[in-house]
């Protein structure tokens, strides 16, 4: 049974390609909360050259040495964009564009002059395959486990640890840094941690997925999560469950077409997005359409209220509480002042008596309620 | 060397190189000023589908097609970060992350859905990742060429109000100038700039050619002009020089040697530039903090001598050091070079003790005039 489970390939990759999303996730909504997102790419691109350089000085290409080793180097460069940046000379945006290149670059072309026979080459640093991940398996517990899967799942593990053991901390420090700096929380400090997770993470990912899709991970689902919710552990949830679903639907439709795997879960991120940027309850493009409209259309039969309220019994009525005076009058196109009537209608707010609309209790009472709220 | 320069390949590469220098320091000093370094980045890595579905619908690796389809899909790619900052929540950083990463795997599908096709030509796809200058060709350089001057030409036509959208965006709107159209103007050439220098660089790293010359300018210049004429002078020599590196030597991709020479460029822009260097200003808060070190001993030794009644007063090195709470030994040392100070002894102490000279009693009386009249 057990074994069924670690021999089903398709099932081992769907797996690596969620947890790849559920850990990148974990680090990537605070990222997202705190305007950083770029730092996640960036990091993802430096971190080549701490690939390289690990695997030329010990000879690891995978394993706790090389995240511990690789990491490092994406907290390198967001250090030197800090540094830089602290010279006053450039701007931030500019200097996370001038540092992450130079790295990237010194990665690359030490590649290009070492590592012409081994499997990182310049195409898995960029692009990946997470359909190869049950190439490189290890035996644990009397079952072949591909290496990725395991590398994950611990990053999955650590990352939910640190969020869970430091939520207070993350959430005060990602809402209100002066107020976290000033109770003694040490912002600095839990924004470097996040950083090195955020390292760490891409160099455990990098085999599966590469350097690019990566920030697909780690921006996209947190982003339609947040989307979605405005509750902090809610996001982490959405974020989680958006990230299996482009996996699972990424594979399938992958296999389909037979393209890349892993680009085509990242793609899957970005519709899901989509979605949520349409059809999001409450922030979504498409609700909040809906909300302008009906509130327009409320506003436009207060108005009508209002007027026919003032215009009530006096001399002018005659003239003035007509279905023509809301065009002349009000400046209303007909149809739109036709719309109005009928709504009003089946409100129960205005009724016709005559040529003449007059106001129902509830309509009056409607008026009255804006023009002398002192009444109660 | 001579004999590298009349190579043919070499021409050609170095003439491309050149090309690309031109346009990305030019198109990016605009970039760089109006805060969109990392647009570029966006851009640039959005160019990725374009190229695929170029290379699908011309069916083969023509580079008008592939370059048209580049500039398409960035310009798709920027429309999708104004629409998602301006109609949802998200913060800009998000959005461009987002249309980077989205754009990036949409391309790498499509990628790999070519390489899937069997099409034998296919394998020029890749050098378009990390830019490989040995693959342009001669009939590329009209190509890249003609984007070139076409967006110099707008440049030069547009550059009053480019200038003025560039630095204040809201004066330029009230001057009734379309501000929204030559922002997006000015955002379609970011996408030029890429497709120039697409075949050099590479969609990966062609974000630094669009910073760094415009920083590396930056430095040197206060006027919008010669900015962008050094950040173009600045991405030619990067450029021919990664170039014509990667050409010679045979597995070294462009790209990356590239973006190295401009990054020199850059650093040493920001260390030497006149004025703002940083060696400078280091050099100058030196200065400024000794001169200050010397302006409050003086003032100390003033003051002590006339509280004693004795313009020779000799103070003690350490009560000095006591009194400043710092070592004043080099100060002194200095003090003493410009004539303002004297070492003395004074039995039967063996301390080293300073006085002030005649010349450094004026320089402290000028001192002391100075604060007060500042107070």
């Amino acid at each position: 049974m057990i074994e069924a489970f670690f021999m089903n390939i398709s099932l081992m990759i769907i797996l690596t390609g969620a947890l790849v999303g559920c850990a990148s996730t974990l680090v990537g909504t605070f990222l997202v909360l705190r305007g950083n997102s770029m730092l996640s790419d960036a990091i993802s691109h430096s971190i080549i050259f701490g690939i390289v350089v690990v695997w030329l000085v010990t000879g690891a290409a995978s394993g706790p040495m090389q995240i511990v080793g690789a990491a490092m180097t994406g907290v390198l460069t967001v250090f030197l964009t800090e540094l830089l940046f602290s010279t006053r000379r450039v701007r931030y945006d500019a200097a996370i564009g001038l540092v992450f290149p130079v790295l990237f670059s010194v990665g690359v072309l030490l590649l290009n002059l070492y590592a012409r026979d081994v499997h990182i080459d310049q195409h898995t640093v960029l692009l990946g395959e997470i359909g190869f991940v049950w190439l490189d398996t290890v035996v644990l517990l009397g079952y072949e486990i591909p290496q990725s899967l395991i590398a994950m799942f611990m990053m999955t593990m650590v990352n939910l640890l640190f969020v869970t053991l430091l939520y207070k901390e993350l959430k005060i420090t990602t809402f209100d840094p002066a107020l976290a700096a000033a109770l003694g929380f040490a912002p600095a400090v839990i924004f470097y941690a996040l950083l090195f997770l955020t390292s760490a993470t891409a160099v455990a990912a990098f085999d599966a997925v590469g350097a690019v899709l990566f920030v697909a991970f780690v921006t996209v689902p947190p982003s339609a999560a947040y989307l979605l919710t405005d509750r902090l552990w809610l996001m982490l949830v959405y974020g989680a469950v958006i990230s299996i679903a482009s996996s699972i639907s990424g594979y399938h439709l992958a296999v389909v077409l037979d393209v890349s795997i892993g680009g085509m879960m990242a793609v899957m991120t970005g519709v899901f997005l989509a979605l949520a940027f349409l059809f999001g309850p409450r922030y979504g493009v498409i609700a909040r359409l809906h909300r302008q409209r009906s509130e327009r259309q409320a506003n436009a039969l207060r108005t009508v209220a209002v007027h026919l309220y003032s215009h009530e019994d006096s001399a002018d009525q005659k003239e003035e509480n007509v279905a023509r005076a809301l065009e002349t009058h009000l400046g209303w196109t007909a149809r739109h002042a036709r719309d109005v009537i009928a709504e009003g209608l089946t409100k129960d707010l205005i009724a016709r008596r005559g040529n003449l609309l007059v106001l129902t209790p509830r309509g009056r009472a409607e008026a009255r309620s804006i023009l002398e709220p002192w009444r109660g | 060397m001579l004999a590298l320069l009349g190579d043919y390949t070499i021409q050609t590469v170095a003439m491309g190189a050149a090309l690309l220098g031109i346009s990305s320091g030019v198109l990016g000093c605009f970039a760089v000023l109006r805060k969109q370094s990392l647009l570029g980045d966006t851009l640039s890595h959005a160019a990725l589908p374009g190229i695929c579905i170029g290379f699908l619908v011309a069916g083969s690796r023509d580079i008008g097609t592939i370059l048209a389809g580049a500039l398409v899909s960035g310009a798709v790619a920027a429309l999708v970060v104004l629409v998602l900052t301006r109609m949802s929540r998200l913060k800009t950083d998000a959005a461009l992350g987002i249309a980077l990463s989205v754009s990036f795997a949409v391309g790498v599908v499509l990628l790999t859905y070519i390489q899937g096709g069997g099409n034998a030509s296919q394998g020029g796809l890749d050098s378009f990742l990390f830019g490989q200058a040995a693959a342009i060709l001669r009939s590329d350089l009209w190509i890249m060429g003609a984007v070139t001057a076409a967006a110099l030409a707008l440049v030069t036509l547009l550059w009053k109000e480019f200038k003025l959208v560039s630095f204040d965006p809201g004066f330029a709107t009230s001057l009734g100038l379309p501000v929204v159209a030559l922002e997006v103007t000015m955002t379609i050439m970011v996408a030029l700039a890429v497709v120039v220098g697409l075949q050099m660089v590479g969609v990966v790293l062609m974000t630094a050619m669009i910073v760094a010359p415009a920083v590396a300018a930056r430095q040197w210049t206060r006027s919008l002009g010669a900015m962008v004429v050094l950040a173009a002078l600045f991405g030619i020599v990067a450029g021919v020089s990664g170039a014509v590196i990667s050409a010679t030597a045979r597995g070294l991709s462009t790209g990356p040697l590239i973006v190295l020479a401009i990054s020199v460029i850059v650093l040493v822009s920001l260390l030497l530039a006149p004025g703002r260097g940083l060696v400078w200003a280091s050099l100058r808060r030196r200065r400024d903090r000794r001169s200050l070190a010397g302006r409050q001993v003086l003032s100390t030794l003033y003051g002590l001598a006339a509280e004693h009644g004795n313009q020779g007063y000799p103070t003690e090195l350490g009560a000095l050091d006591a009194f400043h709470g710092t070592p004043t030994r080099g100060t002194m040392q200095r003090l003493e070079r410009r004539g303002l100070v004297a070492p003395v002894t004074h039995e039967p102490e063996t301390t080293p003790h300073w006085e002030l000279t005649p010349a450094g009693l004026s320089e402290a009386r000028r001192i002391d005039d100075a604060s007060r009249e500042n107070s």
